[in-house]
């Protein structure tokens, strides 16, 4: 049971992974820890409970990834999608260290699929998670509570009394009531700020109000924002957001994995005016997802229509909502809401600059258009054959870049520089410090992973002396 | 039901579990269902029904699932498929009208229990004398003295043929019903041997999510002690009608006899596994169970204690007065079980391992 008139050794804020690696390994290490999870119970596990994955650097095949994959290659993907925005011996050492990860979760309970049985080609790369993230956290919370980690739901942290880099106490609502608790240490591992819509507006104005946010409505940023306003160092543009396309159907939050359409490169994406505005074949699917949330966040109205006919409905997964079905492309213009015309005529011109040429669902092929502009350089074949489909696409959040910045001992750093004495960070709260844009598959459960363990080791350490 | 125009609320509840779940496709790791769900882009109530009767109640989609109650989408796999596979029994019941037996299965099993018990009871006291029902009996053909063989042989052989009839109809019908083709052997002897293992019931892994959120194996060796003990009584059966027509070996047989071995192991057997199973049952997490359902699996499980629990005391006690009416009581509740047979939680045995046979076939 909580006690909240004991200093505790280790405060962690948050419930996900990152927060659950921190408590289960500064326990392990003897501190008494609390954990305080702002979402009710059903609902625990932040981000996480949406996630599936773990990339992890192996020599050698082991029990659940295949091949190998080593450090340079590791870095060399990081390096490839933030563009450089990044610290390389901070990333090295996640990368390395991830290496380590598997068996300590494994024996906190977690289950991976075997290697190989994955649908996705990432078996050689990413360790998958049997049943997803929510039974990962799960397991940690079955250890965690095993082990004697006191944790409390529905416990949102408002305020944290940081003192010249020393933080003293941590105020929150327990259940609408305000609380207040002390430890010699604070974890903080409460993620982004994507869910707090006002936030947000600050930097995208109106147009949040047409962002789906893909994950936990939990994660509001107030940890976040009281670091950062008593000094804490922050690191990652604070504009900057990961974003995907995803069904405009879908629930404003935690729709999850399952929202997304992955029918962008057989289709043509029009926007609310029913023209196109980006190649939809630029690249394989895998390469590309992560730019449409974007692309569609900076058209007007943040919306934008995918539509393909009989022959491409097949190629893609299925979507969590039915796609909207038409005998003719007229109809489903107007069952769209676009205007018939327009739709009418920029198909007709997409389907006239179409060139012969050999199609392949699963890699860059020879089907393209000449003299589009823009073109659709793969994949493109004629929208012609009834019955026509179509999906609406809203941009779907899925985690702000501003984070605190932090040492390799996942020790947040002031502003001066100098390192906090009692506060540490891990996961998405921290993870810009590695991840500064784009995104690797499953690097945000590695970052959380490592730096949760980090975090967690070095505030039990400090909390002993 | 097929005669109705709309599909029912559990094949609803089932369609938007599935077209859910296979945009989502997480779970993939767990069972036969999920690589089952994912060669499928639209869900025919054929495919429902036989994803749900492929689907072994283990519950590790439940506590996986990022879109459970209270998630607005309300995703559980278990509830829903639970709920649709008693439909399916309705829908290919046969003859037809029996269909009715399990729109409220736990009532409808109870009462045959009870009307089977009191039936056999009643012919033995009216046909019998008490005199002879009181006294005890001993030396081959003890047993016939109270119950005539002719009797015992005749009406056990006509309800459990009946029975089979019924079940191979059934089966038959939702086998076709859900899409079933031509069955090779290779699909049929992976089916069996996955049957015969539970393996979608966590076997081989860490087990599945009963009675809770955490893995056990307790379910499955519960199930298998009640299955191979129920076959083991069906054995001694089989050994003991051989006995008497092959060697004219007449029942009561010698307590280290095989039929008495066998029947003795597979009744403490069949005991474990439904005191055990009721006993999870009452334990389990309401969250992912199908209320409506309950009553039907918890009548089942009482019936099959009753059958072990009677043969039981009927060994123990068939030296004495009381083994008139223990015989009497063991033979009701075992009329009951094989009137009950195709018309209970029982035939679930069938349509699984039908579904199984498909699952293998389109791998």
């Amino acid at each position: 049971m909580a006690d909240l008139t004991r200093i505790y050794d280790v405060l962690v804020i948050g419930g996900g992974n990152a927060a659950l690696c921190a408590a289960v390994t500064a326990r392990e290490a003897g501190a008494s820890v609390l954990l305080l999870e702002s979402a009710p119970k059903p609902f625990r596990g932040g981000n996480s409970r949406h996630t599936r994955n773990f990339r992890g650097m192996h020599q050698a095949p082991t029990k659940v990834l295949t091949g190998s994959y080593l450090e340079d290659e590791y870095w060399d993907d990081l390096r490839r999608v933030t563009g450089g925005i990044t610290d390389e011996p901070l990333a090295r050492m996640t990368i390395r260290v991830s290496a380590e990860m598997t068996p300590w979760m494994e024996a906190c309970g977690v289950r991976f699929q075997p290697a190989l049985s994955g649908t996705l080609s990432l078996s050689r790369t990413n360790a998958f998670f049997l049943g997803g993230g929510k039974a990962l956290l799960n397991a940690y919370y079955a250890t965690a509570e095993r082990l004697g980690v006191d944790i409390l739901y529905d416990a949102e942290v408002t305020n944290l009394h940081v003192d010249d880099g020393f933080v003293r106490s941590a105020e929150f609502n327990h259940r609408g009531f305000p609380a207040s608790v002390t430890a010699r240490c604070v974890v903080a591992a409460a993620g982004g700020f994507q869910a707090n819509l006002d936030w947000m507006r600050q930097y995208w104005g109106d147009a949040v109000d047409n962002f789906v946010i893909r994950g936990t409505p939990y994660a509001k940023g107030r940890v976040l924002k009281t670091l950062l306003d008593q000094g804490v160092a922050p690191i990652g543009d604070p504009t900057q957001f990961h974003a995907v396309a995803l069904d405009a159907r879908s629930p404003q939050f935690d729709g999850g994995i399952s929202t997304r359409l992955d029918s962008v490169p057989f289709s043509v994406v029009l926007n609310r005016d029913g023209v196109r505005f980006y190649d939809e074949g630029e690249d394989v699917w895998p390469k590309r997802y992560a730019i449409w949330g974007r692309l569609i966040a900076q058209q007007p109205g943040q919306i934008a229509y995918s539509i393909c006919d009989a022959k491409a409905y097949s190629l893609f997964m299925p979507s969590v909502y039915p796609a909207i079905k038409a005998d003719s492309l007229a109809e489903l213009a107007h069952k769209l809401g676009l205007d018939v015309g327009t739709v009418e005529r920029t198909v007709a011109e997409y389907n006239a600059a179409v060139q012969p040429g050999r199609f392949d669902s699963t890699g860059l092929d020879e089907c393209r258009t000449e003299g589009l502009t823009p073109p659709k350089t793969h994949w493109a074949r004629r929208i012609e054959e009834a019955p026509f489909y179509g999906y609406p696409l809203r941009p779907g959040i899925t985690f702000t870049y501003l984070g605190v910045k932090v040492n390799e001992n996942a020790r947040m750093l002031m502003a001066d520089g100098r390192p906090s004495a009692n506060l540490f960070a891990s996961g998405e709260i921290m993870a810009g410090n590695i991840l500064g844009r784009g995104y690797l598959a499953g690097f945000g459960m590695t970052i959380g992973t490592v730096f949760g363990r980090i975090a967690g080791r070095e505030a039990a350490r400090a909390a002993r002396n | 039901m097929a005669d109705l125009p709309l599909p029912s609320e559990a094949m609803a509840d089932a369609r938007h579990n599935m077209e859910i779940c296979n945009a989502c496709r997480y779970c993939e790791g767990f069972c036969a269902v999920f690589p089952a769900m994912q060669l499928k882009r639209e869900f025919s109530d054929g495919d429902l029904n036989y994803l749900a009767n492929l689907c072994h109640g283990c519950q590790g989609c439940f506590y996986a699932c990022q879109y459970a109650p209270p998630h607005p989408w309300g995703i559980n796999v278990p509830q829903a498929f639970a709920a649709l596979r008693v439909e399916s029994y309705a829908e290919h019941a046969w003859p037809r009208p029996m269909a009715k037996l399990f729109e409220r299965n736990g009532t409808a099993v109870s009462l045959l229990t009870a009307l089977a018990v009191a039936l056999v009871l009643l012919l033995a006291g009216s046909l019998q004398s008490p005199d002879v029902m009181l006294r005890a009996h001993s030396g081959p053909g003890a047993f016939f003295a109270v119950i005539s063989y002719q009797a015992m042989v005749w009406s056990a052989s006509a309800v459990f043929l009946f029975a089979l009839l019924a079940m191979a109809m059934s089966t038959t019908a939702f086998w076709r019903a859900s899409g079933g083709g031509t069955i090779t052997a290779k699909a049929l002897a992976h089916a069996l041997h996955d049957s015969m293992t539970l393996r979608n019931l966590g076997g081989g892994g860490d087990g599945c999510n009963y009675p809770g959120e955490g893995f056990s194996h307790q379910r499955r060796w519960l199930h298998h002690a009640m299955a191979y003990g129920f076959l083991l009584c069906f054995a001694a059966t089989s050994v003991a009608t051989l006995y008497h027509h092959g060697l004219g070996l007449v029942a009561p047989y010698d307590l280290l006899s095989l039929p008495v071995l066998l029947g003795t192991v597979g009744g403490i057997l069949m005991l474990i596994g439904t005191a055990g199973l009721l006993w999870l049952k009452v334990l389990a997490d309401p969250a992912p169970a199908a209320r409506a359902v309950l009553g039907g699996e918890y009548a089942m499980l009482i019936l099959l204690a009753g059958v072990a629990k009677t043969g039981l005391l009927l060994l123990a006690f068939r030296a004495t007065p009381a083994m008139g009416w223990l015989l009497a009581l063991h033979l009701g509740f075992v009329l009951a079980l094989f009137l009950a047979l195709p018309y209970s939680k029982f035939i679930h045995g069938l349509f699984r391992t039908a579904a199984l046979v498909r699952s293998h076939q389109e791998r």
